[in-house]
């Protein structure tokens, strides 16, 4: 594709683009976001691209493999376009199916389409789909639309109009303003004001010898909480909207380097965002004199090698700089002193992706969706005990109901709500009793919580609190980078009392040192990881003690969980002697003949659990 | 030149200067245990924590004051009651980690850690990196250095063999506040137990409120009747020669 030298040829490239492309003509998207590739979406893809060349169609009808479409419970998922049908859990063995439809005029496939499980009725587009019907989707609006991997495509939905209306007629510091009347906050976790942020590194930094003055810009896509995803689907689903977030604050912050900070442990948003910054360089959106107007600006992708703490920006930065990953402290911060030295303005993914939306569409448009101090709308991914698991947009402000039972379809199996997990090993446990909490930034932090990258991990009643803080805290220990005294030593104290305490050996005064113990760690660590660590003890601790106390005063594990408190029973009566838990037991723990009463050997008994799933009569009992 | 109040006294310090060097610059105690004024900082130790508040946006936080500059504005205080408690719960978890270490024996007596609820660790390093930043900033070697992460952390050499880069000069020694002053003692010249040195009978256990978290030393090991053969003035005279 030959360079673009002036607005005017973008703009005429996007029109030829939607010249070229017939709205009529129908489309076969299918989500390959890393959710439904698990579920076989790129079977799905060969079977359908088959089928279409099987009725001679290949002409007439598209098929596309685009980036998450969010309802991963689903998966694989599809939509029918022009129509935008919407297609779950669709097999390799339904592409035929799917193709006849298209075909025969568009008459859905009905044992396709989504049944709501509440009033039994089949969806036929996302639109009706409780799921999404609730969302406000902005950042993942096009993710359904679009394939990742053509930026004719991005151009299609009105992509890099942001930089066009930039570049076209704004001053860095009308950007700035935009940005910060909008209200935008990071996403983070942190929530830092991002027009203040830009203010901050604007004001710094000397002029070189050129009398040009060194700033750099960082997009962190370094998401390591355990069950999160939303950076990564938006890299693989949409990485140009990041891209031309980030050409914007160049623009604004005059900077002409560029990073993405992307794990390694993410091929697929590393090779989309390869292709995607290869394609913008060859159209001239990254590069010298983009768009014929002067401005220079180049992005480096940067894998990270596997550490949590990356995600902290200062040990990214030494990360980037080839240094080992650790943080250092702050002041002086990023937006003085930052990568080389230099001014740094470092954002999450979706801060970026949001300021291309802000700019487009207006400050004002932005602040209008949210609460008063959180504007603007949040993805979370939310996993867990929930029927749909799935990534979700929603405005700021929503309460924790809507989003469990609303969009998150309850829990399943007839199992209560226990707690919700919010932001990762740095959040908190936020008790059901509080499921009419606001999701903002204000209320997360008093809740005990924060608002983190965006995890939330739905937990029933069959979990145990301890359990769940002793999990995050080993987590964090391995994490931990080790470098300042409080946080290294602190998750291990932590990490061995709670294991104490699940193991029964604990004592009521190790409530008091896993008091102190938090407080110390927010108080002095080093970094973000250190000071945000003990959240899921303190708020376990804030919320559930009686669950601690039952632990340490009665030696018993409220939610049969921890296994040295929990014992594996056969009921003599309800076992009806059929042998399937003999059969799949490992430790060959447990005793008895076929058509007699089974008992488990307790010296062998491993407590894995597995005879409890096999057996028919519910015999097996855990006491 | 940034004038900031510390502890309610208005100073005006040098650009570039660190709150932990103005602080002793004044003459007040604070403790650290990774500071050494001929190395770069990392805030490690997190010991010099301060409460600091900016005039600025009137926040108030601990802070590490050896990595701080003074900036305008500042206000300091090294003796609230947030800083005793954070400086008492560090210091407690020290002693678990390094019962053995005289340095850090005599700052939780001196800061009053009457108490150490942890299980001891008897691990020999507090991983302050003293000897890591004298070797590569003072030395100019840089022969050893920090490997792996969270509690895998270690001092180490490349690949665990002595690189030819190091000069065996002893200055990793030397920085160590931990190791360096190990009770080894055989004779009582090079005992290191500042019982022998304060108190009288000679072994600090025998007293209730002071605490001792060091395996008796040599000369607390002394049963009565030899103890009192030694002098105490002619030890403290050998150890201070």
């Amino acid at each position: 594709m030959p360079r673009l030298n002036s607005i005017e040829q973008l703009e005429k490239l996007r029109a030829a683009c939607i010249a070229g492309s017939d709205v009529k003509r129908p489309c076969l998207t299918v989500c390959a976001g890393s959710g439904c590739s698990a579920a076989g979406a790129e079977d799905l893809l060969t079977a359908l691209r088959k089928a279409v060349d099987k009725v001679g169609m290949q002409e007439k009808i598209d098929v596309k493999s685009t980036g998450c479409h969010g309802f991963c419970e689903r998966g694989p998922v599809m939509l029918v376009w022009p129509e935008g049908t919407f297609y779950n859990r669709v097999t390799a063995a339904s592409a035929a199916d799917v193709v006849a439809s298209v075909c025969n005029g568009h008459k859905p496939v009905e044992k396709l389409l989504y049944k709501d499980p509440v009033s039994g009725k089949k969806c036929l587009t996302e639109e009706e789909v409780p799921f999404y019907a609730r969302q406000t989707r902005v950042l993942f609006a096009n993710n359904g639309r679009i394939d990742p991997k053509q930026i004719t495509d991005y151009l299609r939905v009105g992509g890099y109009a942001s930089v066009g209306k930039v570049l076209g007629g704004m001053t860095p510091e009308k950007v700035v303003e935009t940005v910060t009347k909008s209200g935008l906050r990071g996403r983070g976790g942190a929530g830092f004001p991002t027009g203040m942020k830009w203010s901050l590194c604007r004001a710094n930094g000397k002029p070189n010898g050129h009398g040009d003055i060194e700033r750099y810009i960082i997009c962190n896509a370094d998401e390591g909480d355990p069950g999160a995803f939303m950076d990564r689907s938006l890299l693989e689903g949409n990485p140009h909207s990041v891209i031309e977030g980030m050409i914007i604050g160049a623009f604004a912050l005059g900077a002409k380097q560029g990073f993405v900070y992307v794990r390694a442990e993410y091929p697929l948003a590393v090779k989309h965002l390869g292709i995607a910054i290869k394609q913008a360089e060859e159209l001239g959106l990254l590069g010298d004199n983009i768009l014929g107007t002067g401005l220079s600006f180049r992005i480096r992708l940067v894998q990270g090698a596997g550490a949590f703490v990356c995600g902290e920006e200062t040990a990214l930065i030494a990360s980037i700089e080839g240094r080992v990953g650790e943080p250092h402290p702050r002041p002086p911060y990023p937006v003085e002193k930052g990568v080389f030295g230099k001014p740094t303005v470092i954002n999450n993914v979706k801060t970026w992706a949001s300021v291309a939306h802000i700019v487009n569409r207006g400050a004002d448009w932005y602040s209008a969706i949210g609460t008063e101090k959180s504007k603007g709308t949040m993805v979370f991914s939310l996993v867990g005990k929930i029927n749909n698991t799935g990534l979700v947009e929603v405005p700021m402000g929503i309460t924790l109901h809507e989003m469990i039972y609303d969009i998150g379809g309850g829990i399943p199996n007839g199992r209560s709500l226990k707690a919700v997990q919010i932001g990762g090993p740095s959040g908190g446990c936020i008790p059901a009793d509080l499921v009419d909490l606001k999701i903002d930034y204000e209320q997360l932090t008093q809740a005990g919580s924060m608002m983190g990258s965006g995890g939330m991990v739905v937990m029933d009643d069959s979990t145990c609190m301890v359990d769940v803080a002793r999990y995050f805290m080993e987590f964090l220990e391995e994490e931990s980078c080790g470098q300042c005294f409080p946080c290294r030593q602190g998750t291990q104290e932590m990490k061995a009392i709670l294991t104490r305490i699940c193991e029964g050996r604990g004592k009521e005064e190790d409530l008091d040192i896993l008091q102190d113990l938090g407080w110390l760690m927010k108080e002095t660590s080093l970094c973000g990881l250190g000071q945000t660590a003990a959240n899921p003890v303190l708020t376990t601790l804030r919320y559930f003690r009686n669950e601690y106390l039952a632990h340490i005063r009665d030696e018993v594990c409220p939610a049969k969980v921890c296994k040295k408190l929990i014992m594996y029973e056969i009921s003599p009566t309800m076992c009806d002697g059929c042998g399937a838990c003999v059969k799949v037991c490992a430790g060959t723990a447990i005793l008895g003949e076929k058509d007699h009463a089974h008992k488990i050997d307790q010296a062998k008994c491993t407590k894995c659990g597995a005879c409890l799933e096999v057996c028919q009569p519910k015999a097996v009992l855990v006491s | 030149m940034p004038k900031l109040r510390i502890n309610g006294i208005s100073v005006e310090v040098e650009p570039g200067t660190t709150v932990l060097e103005s602080i002793r610059f004044l003459g007040l105690p604070i403790p650290t245990l990774c500071h050494d004024d001929g190395l770069r900082d990392i805030g490690a130790c997190r010991l010099c924590v301060v409460e600091v508040s900016m005039a600025a946006n009137g926040r108030t936080r601990l802070l590490s004051a050896c990595t701080l500059p003074a900036q305008d504005g500042m206000d300091v205080r090294t003796n609230s009651a947030t800083v005793q408690k954070a400086r008492k719960l560090l210091l407690e978890l020290y002693v678990a980690t390094c019962p053995q270490s005289k340095r850090i024996q005599d700052l939780a007596s001196e800061y009053g850690v009457r108490q150490c609820r942890y299980d001891a660790h008897n691990e020999n390093c507090i991983q302050c990196g003293l000897c890591v930043r004298i070797c590569e900033q003072q030395m100019m070697a840089g022969a050893i250095g920090f490997s792996g992460r969270g509690h895998h952390r270690r001092v180490s050499r490349p690949f665990d063999i002595t690189s030819d880069k190091c000069r065996q000069c002893g200055a990793c020694l030397y920085a160590c506040p931990v190791c360096e002053l190990r009770c080894q003692a055989s004779t009582a010249t090079t005992a290191l137990c500042s019982g022998c040195l304060n108190f009288a009978p000679v072994c600090f256990q025998s007293y209730d409120d002071a605490m001792c978290f060091l395996e008796p030393c040599h000369a607390c090991e002394l049963t009565g009747p030899i103890r009192s053969e030694i002098p105490i003035k002619k030890l403290k005279k050998a150890l201070s020669s």
